[in-house]
C-alpha cells in the first residue's frame, strides 16, 4: 500500500468520525472476499507459483446531507491480495461536496464520472483513470480530484471539468498474474512534454436526448489516461516496463438509438498527442428477445465492431480490428440472476478472448459473482500475449451492509 | 466489477381524487337511485371518471415494500421509493423515478420512466457502482418487474387511453357496488388479451383487476386494499396484492404514507438527475 493512500484513508476516517458526532450519516458499503483460480502455472519469471489467489475488498460508503441541496460523500476502497503487493492497494473512490441547485450543480473533490454507451469497450470514458489491477475489463476506476460544474437546460446538459491532479494507472506487480512478461513498474512512470502529475486537465461534455436518440459530445485536454509502455530498468536494476504519459487532445462522440427491443450504439474518438493523430470507434447493437421460447428468460444478443487506427508508438490496444459477440441472459427470478458470455476475435490475427460473467443474489445481504476468462490463438505481437497462461475462474462473494 | 444487467422495470400511480362535492353528490344520488346513473354511462365514461378523479395531484413521493412469495410461501423483500410527476395532458403518461433501497446489491439502483400512451415509454437505468446511466428498451411490457408478479404494464398501464372499454355490468364488491369493465390494451407488446376491472361507484376507485393471458386464460388477480384519503380528495390504495393463479406465486406492494405537493418540474425527471441520487 502506498503511503499516500494510507494518508488519504486516515484523513477520510478522521473527517468522518468528526462529522459523525453530528449524527445522520448514512453508512452502507460492502465486504467482498474473492478467489482467483488459474488453469495453468504462471508463464513469467517472478510470478507467484500458486494457482489460487485469494483477496479481499472493502468499500464503506458514507453520505451526509448538509442541507436540502448540499451533500458530502466519502467512499474509500481497500484491496488486500494474498500474493501481489501491487494489488494490495487503497483508493478514495469518492470524497466530495456536491451542491445540487435548480438547473445547475457543482461538485468539488474526488469523484467518479462515466461517459458512454457501448458494452465491449469504453472509448469516450476518460475522466477517471482505470484501476487496472482490480479488473482487466477497465470498468473499475480510481477516484479523480476535480471541480465539476454542470448546467441542465432545455437544450441539453453541459458539464465542465477542471482536474488538478493526475492519477496514474495501477498495474499488477512482479508477483501478480494477468500481466505482460516484464511487469509494469508504476513507480518509474515518466511524463513527456508538458505532462506532469500536476497538469491541469480540462474537459467538457454536452449531452442531450432527442426522442429515441441519446447523444453525447465531449472534449478532453490533458494527460492521457492510457500510458505507452517502454522496456527499461527500475531503481533496483530489474528489467521492467515503464509507463509513459503524454498530453493528449481527445474529441469524443457517443450515440444510442433505442428502437423497440433494439439498442444501436456508437462511440468514436479522435485523439492527438500519442503518435500520429488517430481515430477509433466501437459500434453495434444489443437486441433482446424477451421471454425466450416462453422460458421466462430474456435473451440478449450483442454484436459490436472495434476499430482503432493508432500507430505503434501510441499505447498498445487489443481492440484494433476486433469483433465482439455477446449473449446476455436475464433470468427474471427473485434473485435477479444474470449471465453474460462474450467473445472478442481479432479478425486479422485470429486472437481470441472469451469471457463469462454471472451473478445472483443469495440473500438480502449476500450476492455471488462468477467470472471466467480464456484466451486462445494469441500471437506474440498481441498486447495480451502475456495472458496466454492466465485462463482463470473468479469466485466472488459480496456482503452488503 | 462489470455490470452485466439490464435491470428493472417501472411503476406509476394507480389511484384517484374526486372532489368532495362530486363525492357527496354521487353518494346521495347513489342512495336515491342506485344503478340508473351508472347504467346510463358508457364503459369509457366510467373508466374516464375513475381516471380523471385521479388527476390534479401534481406530484407525489412514497416509500414502499415489495414482498414476493413463491408457491411454497418463501419470501423475498425489496424496499423502494417512488417519485411521480403528473402530466395533465391525457395524451402523455406521467414521469416517474423508482429508487431501490434494498436488497444490498441493488441499493441505489434507479429507474426513470417517461410514460407514453401508445408509443413505447422512454426508460433509463442508473447503476451506482459504475455511476452509469443506461437507456434501456421498454418493449418488455409483459416481463416481470424485478422478479415480481407485477409486469411492467401492470404498473404503468393504468393510463385511460391505453385501453378500449366494454361495460359488463354491476355487482357488489365487498361493502360497495362496482361497475365491471372489460378493458383491452391498445398498445403493442401487451401480455394480455384483456383485463376485467372492478371500479366502485362511490369513490370511483379500482378494487380488483383480473388479467387474462395471450391464450385468454385467467393469469392473475390484483386486489387494491387499504385506501386512505389525503387532503380530503386524494385517494390512494396502500396495499396491492397480485396473485398468479397459474404459478401460485404472489407479490404484495405495501405503501407508507404519500407526500404530495412537492416542488417538482420536468427538470427533476431529466436523465441527468439520476446522477444526483444517493
Amino acid at each position: 500500500m502506498k503511503p499516500s493512500a494510507l494518508l488519504v484513508s486516515a484523513l477520510t476516517f478522521a473527517t468522518w468520525s468528526t462529522i459523525s458526532a453530528a449524527g445522520d450519516i448514512e453508512m452502507s458499503g460492502f465486504v467482498s472476499p474473492e478467489l482467483l483460480i488459474f488453469q495453468h502455472a504462471p508463464a513469467h519469471p517472478g510470478q507467484h507459483e500458486s494457482r489460487l489467489a485469494p483477496s479481499l475488498a472493502i468499500q464503506p460508503e458514507f453520505r451526509y446531507e448538509l442541507g436540502p441541496d448540499d451533500r458530502l460523500t466519502a467512499i474509500p476502497f481497500f484491496r488486500w491480495d494474498a500474493w501481489d503487493s501491487a494489488r494490495t492497494h487503497a483508493d478514495l473512490r469518492e470524497f466530495n461536496w456536491a451542491h445540487l441547485d435548480d438547473g445547475w450543480d457543482l461538485r468539488v473533490g474526488v469523484d467518479r464520472v462515466f461517459w458512454g454507451v457501448t458494452e465491449s469497450r469504453h472509448l469516450v470514458d476518460i475522466i477517471n483513470q482505470t484501476d487496472l489491477v482490480e479488473d482487466l475489463d477497465g470498468e473499475d476506476k480510481l477516484g479523480q480530484p476535480m471541480v465539476n460544474f454542470g448546467l441542465q437546460r432545455d437544450w441539453g446538459n453541459l458539464n465542465l471539468f477542471a482536474m488538478p491532479l493526475f492519477r496514474e494507472r495501477t498495474f499488477a506487480g512482479r508477483d501478480g498474474r494477468l500481466r505482460p512478461p516484464l511487469y509494469i513498474d508504476g513507480d518509474e512512470a515518466v511524463y513527456l512534454g508538458d505532462a506532469s502529475r500536476r497538469t491541469l486537465d480540462l474537459a467538457l461534455r454536452y449531452s442531450t436526448v432527442i426522442g429515441d436518440w441519446d447523444i453525447g459530445l465531449s472534449q478532453f485536454h490533458g494527460v492521457g489516461r492510457e500510458p505507452s509502455l517502454i522496456p527499461g530498468t527500475n531503481a533496483s536494476g530489474e528489467p521492467v516496463l515503464i509507463p509513459v504519459y503524454e498530453i493528449i487532445d481527445q474529441t469524443g462522440v457517443d450515440v444510442q438509438v433505442t428502437k423497440g427491443a433494439w439498442l444501436w450504439k456508437l462511440e468514436a474518438v479522435a485523439r492527438a498527442g500519442q503518435g500520429e493523430t488517430f481515430a477509433a470507434f466501437v459500434g453495434g447493437f444489443e437486441y433482446t428477445i424477451y421471454d425466450f421460447a416462453q422460458s421466462g428468460i430474456d435473451l440478449g444478443l450483442l454484436a459490436e465492431y472495434q476499430y482503432d487506427g493508432r500507430d505503434p508508438t501510441a499505447p498498445p490496444t487489443i481492440h484494433d480490428n476486433d469483433l465482439f459477440l455477446g449473449l446476455r441472459l436475464g433470468f427474471n427470478d427473485t434473485r435477479d440472476s444474470a449471465l453474460l458470455a462474450a467473445l472478442l476475435v481479432d479478425h486479422k490475427t485470429g486472437a481470441r478472448y472469451a469471457s463469462l460473467e454471472a451473478e445472483t443474489r443469495l440473500s438480502d445481504f449476500w450476492s455471488l459473482d462468477i467470472e471466467a476468462l480464456a484466451t486462445g490463438n494469441l500471437p506474440p505481437t498481441d498486447p495480451g500475449y502475456g495472458l496466454r497462461r492466465d485462463n482463470h475462474l473468479l469466485i466472488r462473494l459480496t456482503r452488503y451492509f | 466489477m462489470r455490470h452485466i444487467k439490464h435491470k428493472p422495470r417501472s411503476a406509476s400511480r394507480n389511484t384517484s381524487l374526486p372532489t368532495i362535492a362530486l363525492l357527496s353528490a354521487v353518494a346521495i344520488a347513489g342512495l336515491a337511485l342506485p344503478p340508473v346513473e351508472a347504467a346510463e354511462m358508457s364503459a369509457f365514461e366510467i373508466a374516464a371518471r375513475s381516471d380523471r378523479s385521479d388527476r390534479g395531484f401534481e406530484s407525489s413521493r412514497v416509500k414502499m415494500k415489495m414482498v414476493l412469495r413463491n408457491a411454497a410461501g418463501k419470501q423475498a423483500t425489496r424496499t423502494l421509493e417512488q417519485v411521480t410527476l403528473e402530466i395533465p395532458d391525457e395524451d402523455f403518461g406521467d414521469k416517474n423515478l423508482i429508487h431501490f433501497r434494498s436488497p444490498g446489491d441493488i441499493r441505489g439502483t434507479a429507474l426513470l420512466s417517461h410514460a407514453q400512451i401508445i408509443d413505447p415509454d422512454a426508460q433509463w437505468l442508473f447503476l451506482p457502482s459504475l455511476k452509469r446511466v443506461k437507456r434501456i428498451s421498454s418493449a418488455n411490457k409483459s416481463g416481470p418487474f424485478v422478479g415480481s408478479e407485477f409486469a411492467f404494464e401492470d404498473i404503468t398501464g393504468q393510463e385511460l387511453n391505453k385501453f378500449s372499454y366494454r361495460l359488463l355490468g354491476q355487482e357488489p364488491c365487498g361493502a360497495l357496488t362496482c361497475d365491471v369493465l372489460e378493458r383491452t390494451p391498445k398498445y403493442a407488446d401487451s401480455g394480455y388479451t384483456r383485463q376485467i376491472a372492478w371500479i366502485d361507484t362511490e369513490q370511483y376507485q379500482l378494487r380488483r383487476v383480473d388479467f387474462f393471458d395471450r391464450k385468454n386464460a385467467l393469469l392473475k388477480t390484483l386486489e387494491y386494499a387499504d385506501y386512505r384519503v389525503y387532503g380530503g380528495d386524494i385517494w390512494r390504495s396502500h396495499h396491492l396484492s397480485m396473485v398468479n393463479h397459474q404459478t401460485g406465486k404472489s407479490t404484495a406492494l405495501i405503501y407508507e404514507d404519500y407526500v404530495f405537493g412537492l416542488d417538482l418540474t420536468h427538470r427533476d425527471f431529466d436523465k441527468s438527475r439520476l446522477k444526483r441520487l444517493r
